[in-house]
């Protein structure tokens, strides 16, 4: 069974938006075209349960996009999208905290945005808190914490979910080297547990250690797809670059 | 999205509202902690942020009181309970659009991140505004004590009162944070027209004072009817009929179908706009 479908999706948008009722009748005097780029292109994609796919490519190429439509957070402008179970997208950490809130507010604002119950927060907060080595620091407000520690609540809070999917935006790049190993082996474990992974990253390496799979995208197509230690490898021949950033 | 375990969401396909309706009731826990998140950093960080947000309309009960029952000569007794009876009304119905404009706006940015029912947010504006509005209230009370109005029963009226003036409320934040979306100008329009729209409401005068021929304006003004039936119960200490309230219920229904089904049609055209 497929964990996400995604059937001929492309997404397009405006390259200048109308933003106000001004600009409109400005527009309509002058009867310009309004430019157009697609975000995504025809893309057709299905992700099996169980598995994990890297998505690798440029900057711009539409990986974000890719998993915003998965996520249904975004329509596509052509084709659809299909989602089975529950899909929990991580796409950028500290997504909505608020930093007159606490540590503790935070978690329990930051699960319901992820659509978790009060139950099942209060159940898994303690686990949250030792994730994340802030205890200490818990009950004051956010807007005292460093950066660091903001991103250790953050990554605490979005792994420690019970969705059968998971798609994750480049969240790896924070945190100090022990901060991002621990991250790391939590993506081990959910892979273990037979959970779905997207994760999208300029970190080839680790989409290599992580996924089976690999999407290369550019400008909003899918190049290639295949076993990742292949598509990687093309990937980097392309660009001319070594391995390693 | 029919149910949470199969979502299927397709080019061109609106918002169906009985689907967004389900959205939001599986997102209790959010609007919970939204409200929660408002009314935490208004009041409990500071005494005075509640303070500061009842400094405003003291003010203006004070000046209207001079303006009104002393230069006037207007034969209002307890010219402050009448005036802030209509005003909390007023106000709640004011800032609640306001803050539901602004709240769609601070919020894109988590709406790009995270799938969650779009008019959450404005739900979310309207359920703070009712609290804010009935911590108001317990001010006024207050007020009536120490000068000595009378308190009466028809009092225990007052939530109904409310429950519709959310229900109108809603409706219209829905429709503006919609349309507010597309157009950010609309915004500035609404909030020059806001004192317009107070004025053509008898909040500081009685409706008596209004000319035969400009009446009709005024009646028609929905605020018109909403305030009337929070004043009522506070200041004259009359239940409104039946009719008053089945009225009002019914053109604040129509106001909260009017607002979802552009909200609904609007959504889905939101990406890359917010």
């Amino acid at each position: 069974m497929n964990a996400i479908e995604l059937q001929g999706v492309s997404v397009r948008y405006r390259r200048e938006t109308i933003r106000s009722l001004k600009e409109l009748v400005v527009r309509a005097a002058s009867r310009r075209e309004v430019p157009y780029f697609y975000s995504l292109r025809g893309v057709t994609l299905a992700v099996r349960s169980g598995e994990s796919v890297g998505i690798i490519g440029a900057n711009g190429a539409g990986k974000s996009t890719l998993l915003r439509v998965a996520a249904g957070i975004v329509t596509p402008t052509e084709g659809v999208a299909i989602g089975r179970g529950n899909v929990v997208p991580l796409l950028e950490l500290g997504t909505g905290f608020e930093s007159e809130l606490s540590g503790r507010e935070n978690i329990q604002f930051n699960g319901a945005l992820l659509g978790r119950s009060r139950a099942w927060m209060r159940s898994q907060r303690d686990a949250i808190i030792a994730f994340s080595g802030l205890e200490p620091f818990i009950d004051a407000p956010l807007r005292t914490y460093s950066t660091g520690m903001v991103a250790r609540l953050a990554f605490s809070i979005a792994t420690a979910v019970d969705a059968g999917t998971i798609l994750i935006d480049e969240i790896l790049a924070v945190g100090d080297a022990a901060f991002r190993a621990r991250c790391e082996e939590r993506i081990r474990s959910f892979v273990r547990d037979g959970r779905t992974i997207v994760l999208v990253s300029h970190e080839t390496e680790e989409i290599v250690k992580l996924c089976q799979r690999t999407v290369w995208l550019s400008h909003g197509e899918i190049i290639d797809d295949g076993p990742s230690a292949e598509v990687v490898a093309k990937y980097e021949r392309q660009r001319g670059a070594p391995a390693a950033r | 999205m029919t149910s949470l375990s199969l979502r299927r969401t397709v080019a061109g396909e609106p918002l169906r509202g009985l689907d967004e309706l389900r959205d939001l009731r599986a997102h209790a826990n959010l609007l919970y902690e939204l409200v929660h998140r408002d009314l935490t950093i208004r009041y409990k960080r500071s005494f005075f942020g509640f303070f500061w947000t009842m400094l405003h309309p003291l003010l203006l009960m004070l000046i209207f009181t001079v303006v009104f029952s002393g230069l006037f000569r207007m034969d209002t007794p307890h010219y402050e309970t009448y005036f802030l009876s209509a005003y909390v009304a007023w106000n709640f119905f004011a800032q609640t659009t306001i803050n539901a404009i602004a709240g769609l706006a601070w919020n894109g940015p988590l709406m790009k991140r995270v799938r969650v029912p779009r008019s959450i947010f404005t739900l979310s504006a309207v359920v703070s505004g009712i609290v804010n509005l009935a911590l108001s209230l317990v001010v006024l009370l207050v007020i009536m004590l120490v000068v000595d109005a009378p308190l009466r029963p028809s009092l225990a009226v007052l939530p109904v009162s409310f429950v519709i003036a959310g229900i109108f409320t809603f409706g219209v934040s829905l429709a503006l944070t919609a349309v507010c979306v597309f157009f950010a100008d609309v915004r500035e329009m609404y909030q020059a027209g806001l004192p317009a729209l107070f004025y053509l409401t008898p909040a500081i005068y009685p409706i008596s004072i209004v000319p035969e021929r400009f009446r009709w304006l005024v009646e028609l003004n929905p605020l018109t009817r909403l305030i009337a039936l929070v004043r009522e119960p506070i200041y004259y200490g009359r239940i409104p009929s039946a009719q008053t309230f089945a009225s009002a219920l019914a053109f604040s229904l129509i106001a909260l179908l009017a607002g979802w089904m552009i909200f609904c049609r609007l959504a889905p055209r939101f990406d890359g706009r917010l």
